[in-house]
């Protein structure tokens, strides 16, 4: 018997959604932040801090700040469509705007000072490169 | 026995098949276990008592892991730094994780049992409790009883006018449709007309404008329905299915005093075998056994070693997959791969049982269109006065995200701010609240694995299976996601997995 993301949401209180509501019980919903600065605010720094230092405890939350896996665009733009390891995608939830707007942001602040800005149309293009999961 | 009686009982139901038969010899085998959760402890209980050598290495200062609850005088201290002194009254508490136990987890529950730890009934359904919308009926809340004998109301009055416009001619037959009509009756409150409205059918479902009483002042006064398409448009109807769930059927149940009871009750059993405070930094095997590196985070120190025959590591893929570990290409794809979800909780103390008191609320829970998502009264201590803890938020998805983002104290004014919509009274009663944003929990970062049907398909036999002399268990190596029956019947189907090669040599 399959039981899929149903149990998780029932789990969890959300038997009051239905369908494909339950899939988007952990990490899939929209989100109405648009700058690079509310999204950082609104979602990122829950785990990479609001100074983008991150965190460490039995595990660790990478640092943002000062980040030289930052220095190629694309890979920022990966990490945050498709997610890594213990971080959910947000390729389902962000828009390719949200997306190039919130890497932008981390590539130019939190002494990070990386001067070519990705695009929408880039982050369209990466997103439609990539394997469905 | 008891064990005995139980595995009869069990016979054939559910997962759980009975206490596991871990007969034979064992020979001095060893086993190193890696947190002391529920699916640790359940572990190295049985395994103890089938003669291993049992040892468990758990990073935190106390037993339990996600079976947790928060009390006045406790202090936690969040990723980021953030340090909460919680300051409820003696008695009150937060369940940050799971809170309640369907009556057919029958893995947890027979631990209950076995450990004597008490339980007492958790209240899903209210029909007295809130159904809300910011968006319809002008933000006032409504009694989940009214939107839910109006919603099947109307579908009945509807199903039952097309039945007698002979619209359902093909699907059923005349015979059966006069069946149909008398069920569609009873079951929506139908008048003789087969109608929806006000009158004695409809407010004995929804209740009454004023109720029946005794002498002279005895009429009842039904009460008006809502309106058909306000009810529809409303959306309120999402919510009013909340408790027809295989696991929010009634009967579910809590532990009396807080879910960590049940935590605390299989640390005092396995005291002897626990180490707190051990960081594990490498996990190792070879042909001969395991070796796990770990630092005590108390003491420091250099790095320690601690080896066995075997291991059941139960850490959750988002903190294992940061350790060095030997095992597999396939198990550590499998590790690497799931993801785990945020989830935010908020408990608020207030300064008087409001909800009992003002508004009949004894229990059970109210659902909201905001980001709090819903309210949930405490299912004991009634009618004695004094102060009361409400779950103030349960947050999922990008409220989740949102809400996890803020600092604790935000966290708490945000709730406040949501409830206000629907308790008027939350501003002025409030006293104090603590919250836990899974995200930041040092020793998960996340709430539960975020399984998807097509990463179950291509990864979880892989996570599941014995690979050399380490198994994983706990909730993410199960079908029940996120229960904490999950970390159970995960550590069960491990154990006996593992002796069965022990056995075999």
């Amino acid at each position: 018997m399959k039981r899929p993301a149903l149990a998780a949401g029932l789990a969890l209180g959300l038997i009051a959604l239905s369908g494909p509501a339950f899939a988007q019980a952990f990490g899939v919903g929209s989100y109405s932040e648009q700058t690079g600065e509310a999204l950082y605010q609104g979602v990122c720094q829950g785990c990479h801090m609001p100074n983008a230092k991150g965190a460490v405890g039995a595990g660790a939350y990478p640092a943002l700040a000062e980040n030289r896996k930052l220095t190629a665009k694309v890979y920022p733009v990966l990490v945050v469509l498709r997610g890594q390891k213990a971080m959910p995608e947000f390729g389902s939830s962000f828009t390719d705007a949200q997306v190039a707007n919130v890497v932008n942001y981390v590539r130019s602040n939190f002494g990070n000072h990386y001067t070519d800005a990705v695009t929408p149309d880039e982050v369209k293009t990466l997103r439609a490169s990539l394997l469905p999961r | 026995m008891y064990e005995a009686m139980s595995s009869l009982a069990y016979a054939g139901e559910s997962g759980y098949t009975g206490p596991p038969n871990l007969s034979g010899d064992v020979k001095g085998a060893s086993v190193l276990i890696l947190g002391s959760g529920l699916a640790g402890m359940t572990s190295a209980y049985e395994l103890r008592k089938a003669g291993y050598k049992v040892k468990i290495l758990e990073y935190q200062d106390r037993p339990g892991g996600r079976n947790w609850s928060l009390y006045g005088g406790d202090t936690y201290t969040e990723l980021g730094g953030f340090t909460q002194n919680v300051a409820f009254d003696k008695g009150l508490y937060l369940n940050p994780g799971p809170w309640r136990i369907p009556y057919h987890h029958y893995g947890i529950l027979h631990y209950c049992k076995l450990l004597k730890v008490p339980l007492e009934p958790f209240i899903q359904s209210n029909y007295n409790a809130y159904v809300h919308s910011t968006k319809a009926f002008g933000g006032k809340p409504q009694r989940f009883r009214h939107v839910q004998a109006d919603y099947q109301g109307y579908v009945a009055e509807l199903l039952a006018k097309s039945t007698r416009q002979n619209a359902l001619d093909q699907s059923v037959t005349k015979e059966d449709q006069e069946i149909l009509l008398e069920s569609l009756r009873g079951w929506g409150a139908l008048d003789k007309n087969y109608e929806y409205r006000l009158g004695e059918a409809s407010s004995e479902r929804r209740g009454y404008e004023s109720d029946p009483g005794g002498g002279l002042t005895s009429a009842p006064t039904p009460s008006q329905p809502l309106g058909m398409q306000d009810l529809l448009r409303s959306r309120l109807w999402r919510s009013i299915g909340a408790g027809n769930g295989y696991e929010t059927q009634q009967s579910l149940f809590q532990p009396v005093g807080g879910m960590g009871m049940i935590g605390k009750a299989f640390g005092a059993e396995l005291k002897d075998l626990i180490q707190y405070n051990s960081k594990v930094t490498d996990i190792r095997q070879d042909a001969k056994g395991v070796t796990v590196t770990y630092h005590d985070t108390k003491t420091g120190g250099a790095p320690r070693q601690a080896s066995a025959d075997w291991c059941i590591c139960t850490i959750p893929a988002s903190v294992l997959s940061q350790i060095p570990i030997t095992v597999g290409a396939p198990m550590k794809a499998a590790i690497d791969a799931l993801s785990y979800g945020a989830s935010v909780k908020v408990g608020l103390q207030f300064k008087r049982r409001f909800w009992e008191e003002d508004e009949n609320i004894y229990g059970g829970i109210t659902y909201t269109d905001q980001p709090n998502s819903i309210i949930a009264y405490p299912n004991s201590g009634y009618f004695g006065g004094g102060k009361g803890v409400i779950l103030g938020a349960y947050a999922f998805g990008s409220s989740a995200y949102e809400l996890s983002s803020l600092s604790p104290k935000d966290r708490v004014a945000k709730s406040l701010e949501y409830g206000a919509n629907v308790h008027p009274q939350y501003m002025s009663e409030f006293d104090t609240g603590a919250s836990v944003a899974w995200h930041r929990v040092p020793w998960t970062l996340g709430c539960a694995g975020s399984w998807t049907e097509a990463l179950r398909a291509e990864h979880y036999d892989d996570l599941c299976a014995l690979d050399g002399r380490i198994v994983l268990a706990g909730e993410h190596a199960s079908r029940i996601p996120a229960w904490q029956e999950g970390a159970v019947l995960s550590a069960l189907d491990a154990i006996r997995r593992l002796h069965q090669r022990v056995l075999a040599g």
